[in-house]
């Protein structure tokens, strides 16, 4: 067997720290080595944090599980040095259909915008997105970047302290410690960590079961993402069916509540499903699994120096992509967060900001994915009579086609209403760049702006300058300003995406590359205060 | 001529359905069926125009 998630890529091997007479001490420890884990880490490395990843398994995700990936973390990775690897292998769609029964209902066209590097969605196996992750780690390593894996190291216990947080640590060696200024949880939707502090995680819990079957096979489906409501080969449930690279496509029966999960899992009728579904193709299955979910998060997503990412602080149903999406948006938002805490150029209150701006996010999430999924899964007779009338209308009517739902897919995050906003001084400009929105991407020549903005070495705000004055530097704050001068008559989009009818712009933007405020023109007292409000020093 | 809107007229369709269907959560079927019967007709009252209705039965009957 050589599946890549079946090789130890960062198998175990014993560290100095476990010979140590006391604890050694780390800026950062991550626990979980998964999408979000492997993300802080590499964000934090890349700015000089020294970090170490811990995960109790030492390979990529045993199957493909998340498989869809949105532009914003995309965008996230490139900035991490990865994404263009994802996006070479993935496979890009745009096109969705909709069946109810045997007839086609409904069809969308993600019609991408021109003008950006990334494509509007991929898939890709987590395995892959996993192993590229784990060799920019390596990239990182050989460069000097003060990052470490660790297979093989189960945490079992972590104690908080006001200035520390200790780490219990079981490996095939036997036990031992190490401490970090800060711990971030990234273990997943059941963490052991969560449970340990005995932190709430309240949601509502869906009834019902999927299951999922990655089969290999030659098949001439198009590459589109297509969702059935009762099918004949699923009477009274939906089925999904999606291509990822090499010739695999995943694709999830609902099964309902009351079932025996071994029988369903047995081979012989997992068959009987595919053979239903697809007729008589010879297949290889490559891996399955049957998955129930929650739309649930924690009030808070960090407590004192322990801070929790992705499924660790929210988990959401899979219909519309909005696990592994959002926790980058989480580790994109934390990362620079937590450098200038560490630096002591902010305030440790910025943290706060962590909690407000992905809490946000996680309500948009976890709002958006309960519909799909009550849409999915009637909860009673009545609501099932409107799901279906709206399926049977869509047919043929257009207006009701809005009210169909098999997954709203994720969009990016604006943070609006978040403190570290400036209020906008340029109403003239596009409502998607205002303040809190991440920015668009626009082609600069044979770059894209994107490459241009947001941190890398250092947690670095930008300020953009179109088609008006700026300065050559900026300091403020101890934090050197990045300064980007750029005119609309060499990049048309830059007007339809940052000036709309204002003749010129300035904005400042946050190492995450989301918008913190934007003017008119450029004014040093007005822009001081806005990068001070942005790093949480609200005068 | 037709005088039904049968274009997209909803903003807010996620939001709408939402609370379509949260207004029958807790009921049975036959006290789903009695506020489906009252929204109707508050909604005709609202609609005012027979010939609008008799269109909207028509394309609901299929």
């Amino acid at each position: 067997m050589n599946k890549i998630f079946e090789i130890p890529l960062y198998p175990y091997a014993r560290s100095a720290d476990q010979d140590a007479a006391a604890p050694a001490r780390h800026t950062v420890a991550v626990v979980g080595a998964g999408p979000i884990g492997l993300g802080v880490a590499l964000d934090l490395a890349q700015l000089g944090v020294e970090v170490v990843v811990l995960d109790d398994n030492d390979k990529v995700s045993f199957g493909s599980r998340a498989v869809c990936y949105a532009k914003r973390p995309l965008e996230i990775l490139d900035r991490l040095g990865c994404g263009v690897p994802m996006v070479d292998k993935g496979v890009e769609w745009n096109l969705g259909k909709v069946f109810f029964d045997q007839r086609q209902v409904y069809e969308f066209n993600l019609l991408p915008e021109d003008g950006h590097k990334f494509p509007a969605f991929i898939n890709l196996q987590q395995y892959y997105f996993e192993e590229y992750m784990v060799a920019r780690v390596r990239e990182m390593q050989a460069a000097g970047k003060p990052i470490e894996l660790r297979g093989g190291n189960k945490v079992t216990h972590v104690t908080p302290a006001v200035d520390k947080v200790t780490l219990d640590i079981d490996t095939p060696d036997g036990p031992y410690q190490i401490e970090a200024d800060y711990l971030i949880a990234c273990d997943g939707a059941n963490s052991p960590i969560r449970r340990q502090l005995g932190l709430e995680f309240v949601g509502e819990v869906f009834q019902d079961n999927f299951l999922i079957a990655d089969v290999i096979m030659e098949a001439e489906f198009p590459t589109e993402r297509w969702f059935w409501f009762d099918p004949p080969f699923n009477r009274g449930q939906s089925a999904l069916l999606h291509k990822q690279p090499d010739n695999v496509w995943r694709i999830d029966f609902q099964i309902g509540w009351d079932i025996d999960r071994a029988e369903e899992l047995k081979p012989e009728n997992i068959d009987k499903r595919l053979k239903a579904m697809l007729g008589d193709v010879s297949y290889e299955l490559e891996w399955s699994s049957i998955y129930t979910f929650q739309c649930r998060r924690m009030e808070k997503f960090h407590e004192g120096r322990v801070i929790f990412a992705g499924d660790a602080a929210h988990q959401v149903s899979p219909f519309g992509a909005r696990g592994a999406n959002s926790g980058l948006q989480d580790t994109d938002n934390l990362a620079w967060k937590l450098k200038l805490i560490l630096d002591g150029t902010a305030p440790e209150t910025l943290l706060d900001s962590y909690d407000i701006e992905r809490i946000h996010g996680a309500k948009e999430n976890i709002l958006n994915s309960t519909r799909s999924t009550d849409f999915i899964t009637p909860k009673s007779e009545t609501s099932r009579i409107f799901r279906d009338a709206v399926l049977d209308l869509a047919e043929k009517h257009d207006f009701a086609r809005p009210f169909v739902n098999s997954g709203r897919l994720s969009v990016p995050c604006t943070y609006d209403g978040s403190p570290l906003n400036s209020a906008d001084a340029l109403p003239q400009g596009p409502a998607r760049s205002r303040p809190g929105s991440p920015c668009a991407d626009v082609p600069l020549g044979d770059s894209f702006l994107l490459s241009r903005l947001g941190g890398r070495e250092t947690p670095r705000f930008t300020l953009l300058a179109i088609d008006t004055d700026a300065p050559d530097s900026l300091t403020v704050s101890g934090l050197d300003v990045a300064v980007l001068r750029l005119s609309a008559q060499d990049a048309p989009l830059l007007a339809d995406r940052y000036l709309g009818t204002a003749e010129g712009a300035v904005y400042l933007i946050r190492p995450d590359q989301h918008v913190a405020a934007r003017w008119p023109a450029y004014d040093e007292t007005t822009v001081t205060a806005a990068l001070a409000r942005a790093i949480g020093k609200e005068q | 001529m037709a005088k039904l809107n049968t274009t997209r007229n909803v903003a807010g369709a996620d939001d709408v359905y939402q609370m379509l269907i949260d207004a029958h959560e807790g009921l049975s079927k036959a006290e789903s069926d009695a506020l489906n019967a009252r929204l109707i007709l508050t909604l005709i009252n609202h609609i005012g125009d027979g010939e609008v209705i008799a269109e909207a039965l028509a394309l609901a009957k299929g």
